[in-house]
């Protein structure tokens, strides 16, 4: 896995050329063992910056296969939110560099009957990798479309066998205060922990990411494992994660305990709930101009929508 | 009495080049635009080359915005300057600063309402609606206009007496571009105290019992 983080933008590839490649995909968890990064990042062509072609957006309905347009590499590398580094968001990708990603395992337990601490290379091995193209709304106002490379939660959970006590899923991230120096900030209380009702979380969109177009993720982007739930603000997609607890109480994710007025459990994207600094009904993608109008459950609603019924979503922003 | 309190009053008259030498004064000055002209200088180059972040209209709102701030305490910090160091060079620059300021606080809002929501009244009705940090800014933007429109030699004089009073509103506008700072970052809020922590010294060095103090200090000193 040597070299997953030194992701050449002159190298990023084109739609083409990885949609044709999802096949070979299958195969990367064995390949990712050992030299696999590299292997993965010499074959195929890869010239331009992968703009201006469209991608379906993951999941495709029978004739109905929504189109976007990915953002470049470059765009989803150097804008990071990733406050145990920094808070200014070029920062990530220059501090992160020396980040270690390896060894690193996933310890998965609470009330589960088969807890279980795997390695990375054992969950690239052991669940195959699917491309997603989602689009991830951040809370701040700004939108991306990023092609992960992942697996669905719901395939590790079921490994573990959650209890019948199990009502949520609590994700812990790691923590370094030595390689990551936002973790010196007295303001948070890290690590970074998220939170998931286990429905959400054997959703088919609820997505454990360990590749971003194509390629092993670059350590500013969650590096080696992170989550991305994307009808859910951008903060809910965990990165960096180690631990994974199926719990009886609803956990208090970080910026719960930070803001609860501002940042509740569920942060589902809804244009109808304000937030005290950021339009929540209008977003900028990021590489354009104009603001789009913000989708409820940033446009997976069909996907979704079915687990909040009956549930305030005003009261439970 | 007016007459006398006129006397008596501090003259709102800018201490000229008549008292300083004039050459130190014309050099403090031309450092001041250069130095207050950098922030702009440096975003169009970086705007030119694509710097910007890939979310450039986000990058231009806070760098403006910042820049403001930093050049609104600058000003604030030249009369107690002069007073407290004794830098008379400080009030030349007191002006400069200050509209320097409020040209950067324009270019901010002009970045908000033009470029990232294009002028849509709806868009922007919705975005600043019982948006308490958005009440501050404004607040503090529009304290500033009256101020940059009578900064003038020839509003100081028709203004006299009153041209001061007025001009202590920079004081209101000041604290609130600071509310507007700590009420718009996330949790972390050491830099927006930052900014606030400055502009309470340079209000506090303003308080008479401060200033007095501190003039029978400095004349103790001067006779030691
Ligand atoms: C109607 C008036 C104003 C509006 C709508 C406004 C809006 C904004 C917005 C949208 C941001 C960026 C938030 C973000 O994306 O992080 C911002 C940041 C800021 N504004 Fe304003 N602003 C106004 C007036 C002012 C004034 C008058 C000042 C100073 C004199 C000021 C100083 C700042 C500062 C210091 C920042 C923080 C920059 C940073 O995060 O580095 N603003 N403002």
């Amino acid at each position: 896995m040597s070299g997953w983080r030194d992701v050449d933008p002159a190298e990023i590839t084109p739609e083409h050329v990885y949609r044709n490649r999802r096949a070979f995909m299958r195969g990367i968890g064995a390949l990712a063992v050992g030299a696999g990064g590299a292997a993965l990042s010499a074959c195929g062509p890869m010239p331009g910056d992968g703009t201006g072609e469209m991608s379906p957006v993951w999941p495709a309905a029978e004739g109905d296969v929504p189109q976007e347009t990915p953002n470049t590499l470059e765009q989803i590398t150097t804008y990071n939110n990733y406050y145990e580094f920094s808070t200014d968001k070029e920062a990530p990708a220059r501090l992160a560099r020396g980040f270690k990603t390896e060894p690193w395992t996933v310890t998965v337990g609470g009330m589960v009957s088969k807890p279980a601490t795997f390695a990375m290379e054992e969950l690239l091995q052991r669940f195959p990798q699917e491309e997603r193209t989602y689009r991830l709304r951040c809370v701040e106002g700004w939108s991306m479309v990023i092609p992960w490379l992942g697996f669905p939660l719901r395939q590790l959970l079921e490994q573990v066998e959650p209890t019948s006590q199990a009502k949520f899923v609590r994700f812990e991230a790691v923590k370094r205060p030595e390689e990551m120096p936002g973790q010196k900030s007295p303001f948070y209380a890290w690590p970074y922990v998220e939170g998931l009702r286990l429905d959400e979380a054997m959703n088919d969109l609820a997505l454990l990411v360990t590749g971003l177009y194509g390629k092993p993720l670059p350590a500013q982007n969650g590096a080696p494992l992170r989550l991305a739930l994307p009808w859910k603000y951008g903060f809910k997609s965990i990165k960096g994660i180690v631990k994974i607890d199926l719990v009886d109480k609803q956990p208090t994710s970080l910026w719960m305990a930070a803001a609860p007025n501002e940042y509740g459990f569920y942060a589902n994207v809804n244009p109808d709930v304000p937030h005290p600094r950021w339009s929540q009904s209008t977003e900028r993608r990021i590489g354009e101009v104009r603001r789009r109008r913000t989708l409820p459950f940033n446009g997976y609603a069909q996907q979704v929508a079915d687990l909040y019924k009956g549930l305030d979503l005003r009261q439970n922003y | 009495m007016p007459v006398q309190r006129l006397a008596t009053a501090p003259q709102p008259v800018p201490l000229g080049r008549e008292t300083l030498p004039a050459r130190r004064g014309q050099w403090a000055r031309a450092l001041t635009h250069l130095a207050s002209l950098v922030p702009l200088a440096l975003l169009i180059w970086d705007g030119a080359q694509g710097q910007l972040t890939v979310n450039p209209i986000q990058e231009i709102t806070q760098r403006t915005g910042k820049t403001a701030l930093a050049l609104l305490v600058l000003s604030l910090a030249c009369t107690p300057a002069n007073r407290v160091l004794g830098l008379r060079v400080a009030l030349l620059l007191r002006r400069p600063l200050g509209l320097y300021a409020f040209l950067y606080a324009s270019l901010h809002l002009l970045t908000f309402f033009v470029l990232d929501y294009g002028l849509d009244v709806e868009l922007i009705w919705g975005a600043v609606a019982e948006k308490r940090y958005v009440l501050a800014g404004l607040g503090a933007f529009v304290l500033l206009v009256p101020l940059a429109l009578t900064s003038t030699r020839g509003w100081m004089r028709r203004l006299g007496r009153r041209w001061k009073p007025l001009h202590r509103l920079v004081y209101l506008a000041a604290s609130l571009a600071v509310l507007h700072y700590v009420w718009l970052v996330k949790a972390d809020i050491r830099e927006p105290l930052l900014y606030g922590a400055a502009v309470a010294v340079l209000l506090g060095l303003r308080l008479p019992p401060v200033r007095r103090a501190l003039a029978s200090l400095r004349l103790a000193l001067s006779a030691s």
